[in-house]
């Protein structure tokens, strides 16, 4: 299903990916500098949650699967790897792999099921495991049900450098945040990517053409899962919390409309949604109820006239994909 | 007199809880199912849209002091119209675009709606008396019956086999049925098809309204109570396939049936156990037990 009007990136146009290329460094240079006016738990909280939309967007904006469900791996992620790290007594690098497995485990049984079906069926599908996800978290004895795992110590990384200093965590989360969306873009450009796209535009064709239509989709929603997890346990460490909140269909939603308000498929749109609504996220706080209001809102905007998003529409306009 | 080892009180209060959790998700599935099969639109509003039906009746009566039997004609009618604005103005542009959309679209207006009313009327509920006629009860021997209980599931099964026969055995049904199998050809036989469109929305949606009255003296009336249950109802959906108009009604009450009998033999698994029903199905049979793939 073309979930995408048009795909912006056209790959191999070498033109194309200079943008990119200068677009990214653009990135790279505000995450860098942006410290010195910003707080930089503001910014990790940033980073975390628009690599989760950009692993989001993998699957949504290449692969045309509409996970309504992905809360669910952002928080097995956090409450893995804060288990990890505070009963358990792991180093910060093995506690957020740990998390990251875990989310990958809970893809591949739950992407084994959704696949099954297609389109709005498969969003009911994600959604409905994510709400038993949920409640089984609710329940576990583990989890400390409402009050979440708190007081996670952020540890030493690799045993050497002191992770409660805020500058060494920040570019853990920096690094963490470059490395998975330098993955993303490899995967996309990879011929894995090429026959994802291929799925999403005509499936009875990538299957006549021979190719394992169901693998390939799987593959894709293990490795978003994956990624998603890496995200949400990352921000388990920076938040020092694992919590309900990660788990709960409202942050499912949260990431759609991150995606859907920088761009379906674009390739920095899910990290300036991301920016934008926690920006937003945090001035509005003291407004209550008013935040999911305004969130709604927004989503309805998105659809009705803006659905190329903030930076499919600059794509558009500077007729180069972004 | 026990059974299995519970007590048979414990047994036959738990089925009525989930007969009655059936009669809503019966109701709000088969308006799902209504609206899905028409519009192809999955109606994320439709909890938000139960909530308000439960909330208009509690305005009816705070404010204009009309009790619950108008409540229950005149906040469908109410409810449903505000969904042929909702149609009209925002998902009649849609139609064209992939199901996505309709999908966002209906869940950002869940958010805006479900946030306005928790922003006025905080997350506790707010108690909404049952009707003098119905309160009391009668004693069956095996258990106790509250008369309201007894009238909800009536109430439910008569609403939903009555939508079932005017789709399945009226003419206006086979015009929908058939609209639903190729739009182009039914309107060019004449048939006005978008404004059945339009009519079949606010239908579906007068549903919700018409459940979110009834649940109102069950379950209080709380601006979050659509929003845990339409998911709910969506993994309903899913196990019953949304093909046939029964299924979806046979579903409801079967699964509110067995999350009742979860509740008394395996308490933890209750909020669950539908979930993983859905699961297993989609691993035997992934269209649904009434559906079939398209």
């Amino acid at each position: 299903m073309a979930a995408v009007p048009e795909l912006s990136i056209a790959a191999g146009r070498a033109n194309g990916l200079a943008h990119q290329r200068i677009a990214f460094f653009a990135m790279l240079a505000f995450f860098l500098l942006a410290p010195l006016v910003a707080y930089p738990i503001f910014l990790m909280k940033v980073m975390c949650f628009a690599l989760f939309a950009c692993a989001f967007n993998l699957l949504i904006g290449y692969g045309g699967l509409v996970s309504f469900g992905h809360a669910m791996f952002l928080g097995t992620a956090g409450y893995a790897s804060a288990h990890a790290a505070k009963v358990w007594g792991f180093q910060p690098e093995f506690a957020i792999l740990f998390g990251t497995a875990s989310a990958a485990l809970l893809g591949l049984v739950t992407g084994l099921l959704a696949i099954r079906r297609q389109g709005i069926y498969f969003a009911m599908i994600t959604l409905a495991l994510a709400q038993m996800v949920y409640f089984f978290y609710l329940q576990a004895p583990f989890t400390g049900g409402e009050d979440g795992i708190q007081a996670v110590s952020r540890g030493r990384l690799f045993g050497l450098i002191d992770l409660s200093n805020p500058w060494a965590m920040y570019a853990l989360v920096l690094a963490v945040f470059i490395g998975g969306f330098l993955l993303i873009h490899r995967t996309v450009h990879s011929p894995f990517g090429q026959v994802l796209k291929a799925i999403r535009e005509n499936e009875p064709r990538a299957l006549s053409l021979g190719y394992d239509v169901n693998r390939y989709k799987l593959l894709a929603y293990v490795l978003s899962a994956t990624l998603a997890g890496l995200a949400g346990a990352t921000k388990a460490l920076v938040f020092e919390l694992a919590s309900l909140t990660d788990v709960h269909w409202t942050m499912s939603g949260e990431v759609v409309l991150m995606v859907l308000l920088g761009g379906l498929g674009t390739v920095f749109g899910p990290v300036v949604g991301a920016l934008i609504i926690i920006a937003m996220e945090n001035y509005l706080a003291q407004l209550g109820s008013w935040v999911t209001v305004t969130q709604g809102a927004i989503f309805v905007i998105c659809v009705l006239s803006f659905r190329r998003g903030v930076i499919g529409e600059l794509g558009h306009w500077l007729k180069k994909p972004l | 007199m026990e059974i299995f080892g519970i007590p048979t009180q414990a047994l036959f209060g738990q089925l009525l809880i989930g007969l009655i959790n059936g009669s809503f998700y019966a109701l709000l599935s088969l308006g799902l199912a209504v609206i899905f099969g028409l519009l192809n639109i999955i109606n994320f509003t439709h909890g938000a849209q139960y909530m308000m039906g439960a909330f208009c009746a509690y305005f009816l009566l705070s404010m204009l002091g009309i009790g619950y039997w108008w409540a229950l004609v005149i906040v469908p009618l109410a409810v449903g119209a505000l969904g042929v604005v909702i149609e009209r103005l925002m998902l009649a542009r849609l139609y064209k675009l992939d199901h996505l959309y309709g999908l966002l679209l209906t869940f950002g207006l869940a958010l805006i709606i479900q946030g306005v009313f928790r922003q006025q009327y905080g997350t506790s509920g707010i108690p909404y008396a049952m009707p003098g006629e119905l309160a009391g009860g009668r004693n069956l021997g095996f258990m106790f019956l509250p008369n309201y209980r007894a009238w909800v599931i009536v109430a439910s099964l008569a609403t939903c086999l009555a939508t079932w026969f005017v789709i399945e055995k009226t003419k206006l049904g086979s015009y929908l049925r058939a609209a639903t199998e190729n739009p182009e050809l039914v309107q060019a036989f004449g048939v006005n098809v978008p404004r059945m469109i339009t009519l079949t929305y606010g239908f579906g949606v007068a549903l919700a309204a018409f459940a979110g009255v009834m649940a109102g003296p069950i379950y209080q009336v709380n601006p979050l109570m659509g929003a845990d249950l339409i998911i709910v109802v969506f993994a309903v959906v899913v196990i019953g396939g949304m093909g046939s108009i029964l299924g979806s009604i046979v579903t409801g009450f079967a699964l509110g049936l067995i999350e009742g009998l979860t509740k008394v033999f395996y308490p933890e698994a209750s909020n669950t156990v539908i979930f993983i029903i859905m699961a297993i199905v989609l691993m035997i049979k992934p269209a649904g037990l009434f559906g079939t793939q398209r």
